[in-house]
């Protein structure tokens, strides 16, 4: 039994100020149909000391239903708890390890290259210098001075040349793509055939001949560092600049609820667009919640069970697809004249959900607000005079969140959230809340309404592993009307692009002198 | 009542005369005017067309020379005196009715229910049929 659990210290506060009502509530919680309990019920984490985020159920016991009750009295949460995994917890294991495994192999594969040829680019200009040197010193004229000046301007060149690879080219990496990219492919194609052929003209004009104009040579080096200069210009370009101007509008659709949101997007590639919409996804979509869609399905459900079709007419009958075609017309039709209440019911449903919301929500408020009164931030000659009941930040938030706990999890289970937020992270949040200075209403913002994903830890994204789906090859270029997929375990995104039309502008003159006015006159005259 | 440019004007007019009535040093009329080419036609309660400028009655002093020569108010004057009216100044409206050597005024007024009347006497059938009794240019 672990006693010194962190469940021991507030189970003291909630037995003394809700004593009378907790039997009610567990009678009630009793008699709540147990069909109701979905998925998201079953995945919640109840953290024993330490907390393990891929363990999904926790025991199930004899009188309690609902399975995270760290709002309540927690007598019965104790070491002996069992674990078990879900069946989506083991799919997304073993994908993550065969994914990280490929993706790795690709990643220092291209990494190593790269490093072969950046040394390559880098160790030419200075070989072309040292080589005659070490091959014919005897019959090489000595450097004078512009010479000489040549070899400054070389080796600042090629520092200025080492900066700019470092910051464009060794940056780590975003993401593993599927298709190599393109451009930089045919970038590094264009700097290896440029110092191969560098390369040829040196080895057959100069080491060859052995020519003794070094200062000759001086400048060939020079012209080559300049040349990798601007090939590093039109790297740039090519690879940043270019995609900047928007010139495309694309339209992403979640595919569970709807949600949808327009990015501005240059000229990209299918892969580079999607990688682009992937990290807004993350900033900006609200987290995917399967919780919310069980009602929609429960209602679909009902729909297909509504009729069933019986043939009369004997099996003598046409083809298989005729008879299924009929069939499905006949449903179809029959369907369309029944007479459905199941939108009176929805109405009924969501306006009742509403109020619950709103009800539970108040309580929350309230109950947030009452708890912040109870701890005070101490000021500097405070410290000094009364180190009696001193707490960090952690302790203040154990102390407090009892009061708040039971309201707050009533509200995370009526908006079915309850599975996005552990109760450790919530103490967390509530800790970083007091250290702030923050309001009450600061600290629920975040609870009240779901937030963009990455606001949540990463066990609870339900997006970890993302599949291109197109019909256009994915190096091809965004146009007009391209639409792709991006799948995931749970939904997939949907994404539509619209060319951002082109726009002729005309321009019209006005002559600031040319504003007059005149008053509009009615008069009336007596003869 | 409205106008097609280019073509003359038709209506039916009323003959008024009025005879000027001195008061003091002044000779009044009675009436009040309003409209002209130079004022704003929208503000006009009066007249049917809203881009009419012309010259309208707009205020008829009771008793007065105009009541009793069976003025109306709302009346388009289309003529004083010889003079057309359809297209003066608010200012040369005024001047025209004003003038100081003349005692009587001759006025061509038209109304709305002047060329009802007419249709109504023609035949019931007419209706809204502009049979003129008078051309003016």
């Amino acid at each position: 039994m672990d006693t010194e659990s962190t469940y021991s210290g507030y189970s003291y506060y909630s037995g003394r100020s809700r004593g009378s009502h907790r039997h009610g509530e567990r009678s009630r919680d009793r008699h709540k149909p147990r069909s109701k309990d979905s998925r998201s019920e079953k995945s919640v984490t109840i953290n024993t000391p330490p907390a393990e985020p891929l363990l999904g159920d926790s025991a199930v016991r004899g009188e309690q239903i609902q399975d995270d009750n760290w709002g309540e009295t927690t007598t019965a949460v104790t070491g002996t708890s069992e674990h078990s995994l879900s069946q989506e917890d083991i799919v997304r294991i073993t994908k993550d390890l065969e994914d990280s495994v490929g993706l790795d192999c690709r990643r220092y594969f291209t990494l190593t290259l790269a490093v072969i040829l950046g040394l390559l680019v880098f160790l030419t200009p200075l070989a072309f210098l040292v080589l005659p040197h070490l091959l014919w010193p005897e019959k090489l004229q000595s450097c004078g001075t512009a010479c000489e000046g040549l070899f400054i301007s070389v080796a600042f060149k090629l520092l200025i040349l080492l900066l700019a690879v470092w910051a464009l080219f060794f940056r780590p990496p975003r993401a593993g793509l599927p298709r190599i990219f393109v451009f930089r492919a045919l970038l590094a194609v264009l700097v290896l055939l440029f110092v191969i052929s560098y390369w040829l003209f040196y080895g057959v004009r100069i080491l060859d001949s052995q020519d003794e104009n070094y200062q000759g040579i001086v400048q060939y080096a020079v012209s080559l560092v300049d040349a990798l200069l601007f090939i590093h210009y039109l790297a740039i370009v090519l690879l940043e600049l270019r995609q900047l101007q928007p010139s495309f509008s694309l339209c992403v659709t979640r595919s569970t609820d709807g949600e949808t949101r327009h990015y501005n997007l240059g000229q990209l590639s299918i892969q580079r667009a999607a990688l682009a919409i992937l990290e807004h996804y993350y900033c900006d979509f609200s987290v995917h919640n399967p919780a919310l869609l069980s009602a929609s399905k429960s209602r679909a459900a009902k729909h297909l069970a509504g009729l069933k079709v019986y043939n009369v007419d004997g099996p003598g009958n046409n083809a298989a697809a005729g008879l299924a075609h009929s069939q499905s017309r006949a449903m179809i039709a029959a369907a369309a004249r029944r007479r459905d209440s199941s939108h009176n019911e929805l109405y009924y449903e969501e306006a009742e959900h509403d109020r619950r919301v709103r009800k539970r929500r108040a309580r929350l408020v309230v109950a947030v607000e009452e708890a912040f009164t109870h701890i005070k931030r101490m000021q500097e000659e405070e410290q000094k005079k009364a180190p009696g009941d001193v707490m960090d930040p952690r302790e203040a938030a154990q102390a407090i969140f009892p009061s708040m706990a039971r309201a707050l999890q009533k509200y995370l289970r009526t908006t079915k959230q309850q599975h996005c937020h552990s109760m450790e992270s919530i103490q967390q949040h509530l800790a970083f809340c007091i250290t702030n200075n923050m309001t009450p209403k600061a600290f629920l913002e975040s609870y009240l309404t779901p937030g963009p994903t990455l606001q949540y830890s990463r066990d609870r994204w339900l997006a970890r592993q993302w599949t291109l789906i197109s019909e256009a090859s994915v190096t091809s270029g965004l146009k007009d009307g391209t639409v792709f997929l991006l799948k995931c375990v749970d939904f997939s995104l949907v994404v539509t692009s619209k060319k951002i039309p082109y726009i002729q502008m005309s321009e019209e003159y006005i002559d600031p002198k040319s504003h007059k006015f005149v008053l509009r006159l009615q008069s009336e005259t007596s003869v | 009542m409205a106008f097609v440019p280019g073509q003359p004007v038709t209506a039916v007019v009323q003959r008024i005369e009025i005879k000027k009535l001195r008061c003091n040093d002044n000779l009044i009329l009675g009436f009040s005017i309003g409209g002209g080419i130079d004022q704003d036609p929208m503000q006009n309660p009066f007249s049917g067309d809203k881009t009419d400028k012309g010259v309208y009655v707009t205020r008829i002093t009771p008793g007065g020379p105009a009541d009793v020569a069976g003025l109306k108010m709302g009346d388009k004057i289309m003529q004083v005196n010889g003079w057309d009216m359809t297209m003066m100044t608010h200012d040369q409206a005024r001047k025209r009715l004003t003038k100081k050597k003349e005692d009587v005024v001759r006025l061509l007024v038209t109304r709305k229910s002047l060329q009802d009347t007419v249709n109504h006497s023609k035949c019931p059938y007419y209706k809204n049929h502009d049979n003129p009794n008078e051309v003016l240019k």
